[in-house]
């Protein structure tokens, strides 16, 4: 069952500099206990697109979308304020990269996820905190009735991630959104935290929009995967398929960049050249064509189409069948 | 809590040393003497040394200041030279109008610019933002003598509201003494005000571009719920501190007011006593003041700690 269906989303903001346009048509969908992974590089659009689900930017800027969202038989570009305030953290949950800077200072964990909770439903106080304190639990931090009484800067970088983890669950949301969850923690933290995310998966049977930069983990926990490039998807497909045969050359070029266990350490890593170009100034035609090692005149005038192939869907003039189809 | 308050009072004995040398040589050096203001132009020159034989003003200089220090130090700051009262009976009488003007005045102020400099982030941007940021730019531009004079006119002369000037003390009635300062704390209050809801609006707005605001967001709150209990809360520390300092502004500075609605209050007294060469009142006036200063600026700290758990927390260290 499709429990999310983007189609051909844009979205624009409007600054005092012009108009622009972190996420420019992108359209996929998540199945129902789906663990789907968007990887791109830093200013790829990554977190605006994810954002814009829930249209949480609406209130920090002039925000205008355009194409279609949606979620479990709702329009969300349609709602209200009001009815986007119960999609949001009640069947739609972020967890953010920073969990220090994401916990208001001056309140105490448990007062901030009892908030969470008693948003979405109408529960006693005590009634709250008991449940609050479950999902402490339940995320794995040691000694919750105490935790509960903590501020989050006296958590550790692992713990204040399970406190945002336990207030995004509260309400047992259809999609969580991840973004970056594990990037601020070192690796051991990381793995247990992915580990309490990919149990949680399976316990509440819920959808997973898992965005990283780290190839590793997308390969470890997600069944498909999206690259994105300027606000666009350059390639999308089941994890497997995307690592063994990537298609579009940003893909390979990524995963090129990848350290290996058993590559040649006296090698420099290989790199892609250049860097992503800005948002005021995208590219005419395909917009990696500056940096792709394998453009032509026509990647540099006209924007390819997606070309599909085997569930696997890549945007490339490489794979245009009338001009020869899929090299390799 | 209880260390933290003792350190502090402890650190402001030199702040008071500081105050009181420089306050004692300045009074000293300027010239003028009130010999010469008590005894009239025909005085001679022998009246005038005996004058200062008598009072102790020919001594050297820092026998003086540590007799005047070692009176204080046992509660006594003097007696006035020219009227029939010590220091601090003094103080004591013309402490209460100002105090009371300065509590209102702030009540005002707070009462006006936080709502509005709150609705003015939130609209950030909008017409209505622009139109209180202009009039409070006009507000903090107006000199608080014309914005008296003004007020004055309106409502005390045009539409006979409000008593024009006078004062009259709380054994009056509430009423009464608060008719008698809405007024000059209007006067005053307005320009805080002003200040303050700047400050409030640029301190509300960094906090709404924190991450925890839109963390916060995420979960569905409403939005009074984000402004009131997650981003004002917040945006409130920077906002103290403007209050303090402002407090400790209103106690000192309404001078100008004070005679304008011919208030008997510090103002005053201290003006009066510059006038008159009373040496031993604006000694005391100033060091008291200095004292009230310190006294405002450690209860802002212990208040940081009550809306700031970090900060309590560093406190105990």
């Amino acid at each position: 069952m499709t429990l999310l269906k983007v189609e051909q989303l844009h979205t624009h903001i409007h600054t005092n500099k012009g108009r622009v346009s972190p996420v420019r048509g992108v359209s996929f969908s998540i199945e129902k206990g789906e663990v789907t992974g968007v990887v791109g590089e830093s200013g790829s659009g990554k977190s605006v697109m994810s954002q814009s689900l829930i249209r949480l930017l609406d209130r920090e800027g002039n925000i205008e979308y355009n194409g279609q969202i949606h979620f479990d038989n709702k329009d969300v570009l349609a709602l209200s304020e009001a009815e986007l305030r119960k999609l949001r953290g009640n069947d739609i949950s972020i967890i953010f990269q920073d969990a220090l800077s994401s916990l208001n200072p001056l309140y105490t964990v448990g007062n901030q996820i009892v908030e969470a909770i008693r948003t979405h439903q109408s529960l006693s106080k005590k009634t709250a905190r008991k449940q609050a304190i479950e999902f402490l639990r339940l995320t794995g931090i040691p000694s919750p009735e105490t935790r509960f009484n903590s501020y989050p800067h006296e958590l550790s970088g692992g713990m204040q991630q399970r406190v945002m983890i336990a207030m995004a669950l509260v309400s047992k949301p259809k999609l969580l959104i991840a973004d970056e969850p594990t990037t601020a923690l070192d690796v051991t933290i990381q793995a247990q935290i992915l580990d309490l995310i990919i149990q949680l998966n399976t316990e509440f049977e819920m959808s997973i929009l898992f965005i990283t930069h780290d190839l590793g983990v997308v390969r470890e926990i997600c069944s498909s995967v999206k690259v994105m490039y300027l606000g666009q998807i350059v390639e999308e497909g089941p994890t497997e398929t995307i690592f063994n045969q990537p298609l579009h050359p940003y893909t390979k070029l990524l995963l090129a960049s990848m350290p290996k266990l058993n590559s040649d350490r006296t090698e420099p890593l290989p790199a892609i050249t250049g860097t992503v170009p800005s948002l005021s100034n995208i590219p005419k035609g395909c917009s990696f064509s500056t940096r792709c090692p394998y453009a032509t005149d026509l990647c540099r005038e006209q924007e390819p189409p997606m070309f599909s192939n085997d569930g696997q869907r890549v945007q490339c003039w490489l794979y245009d069948e009338e001009k020869g189809g899929w090299l390799d | 809590m209880l260390t933290y308050t003792l350190k502090r009072l402890l650190a402001t004995l030199p702040v008071l040393f500081v105050v009181s040398v420089a306050i004692f040589l300045i009074i000293h050096i300027t010239p003028g003497s009130p010999a010469a203001t008590i005894l009239g132009m025909e005085a001679t020159s022998a009246q005038i040394e005996a004058f200062n034989e008598e009072m102790g003003y020919n001594r050297p200089l820092i026998e003086q200041y540590t007799s005047w220090v070692s009176g204080i130090v046992q509660g006594d700051f003097g007696d006035s030279l020219f009227m029939n009262q010590t220091v601090l009976g003094a103080v004591s009488q013309h402490i209460g109008p100002t105090l009371s003007l300065a509590l209102l005045s702030q009540l005002i102020a707070i009462v006006l610019a936080i709502p509005l400099g709150i609705l003015a982030a939130h609209k950030r941007g909008t017409i209505l933002d622009t139109m209180l940021m202009s009039f409070s730019l006009f507000g903090m531009a107006v000199p608080n003598f014309l914005l008296a004079l003004i007020l004055m006119l309106i409502l005390g002369v045009n539409l006979g509201w409000l008593p024009v000037a006078g004062y009259a003390p709380l054994s009056s009635g509430l009423i009464n003494h608060l008719t008698t300062l809405l007024l000059p704390a209007l006067s005053l209050g307005a320009i805080q005000a002003a200040l303050i809801t700047r400050m409030t609006r640029s301190a509300m707005l960094d906090v709404l571009s924190l991450h925890y605001m839109r963390a916060a967001r995420s979960k569905g709150l409403k939005e009074r719920t984000l402004l009131i209990k997650h981003a004002f809360r917040n945006a409130f520390l920077p906002i103290l501190t403007v209050i303090g300092q402002t407090f400790g502004t209103l106690v000192t500075g309404a001078v100008v007011i004070e005679t304008i609605f011919n208030i008997p209050g510090l103002g005053q007294l201290i003006i009066n006593s510059i006038v008159r060469r009373d040496y031993v009142v604006i000694q005391g006036v100033v060091l008291i003041v200095t004292l009230i200063y310190l006294f405002i600026n450690l209860v802002i700290d212990l208040l940081y700690g009550v809306v700031d758990p970090r900060v309590r927390l560093d406190r105990k260290e």
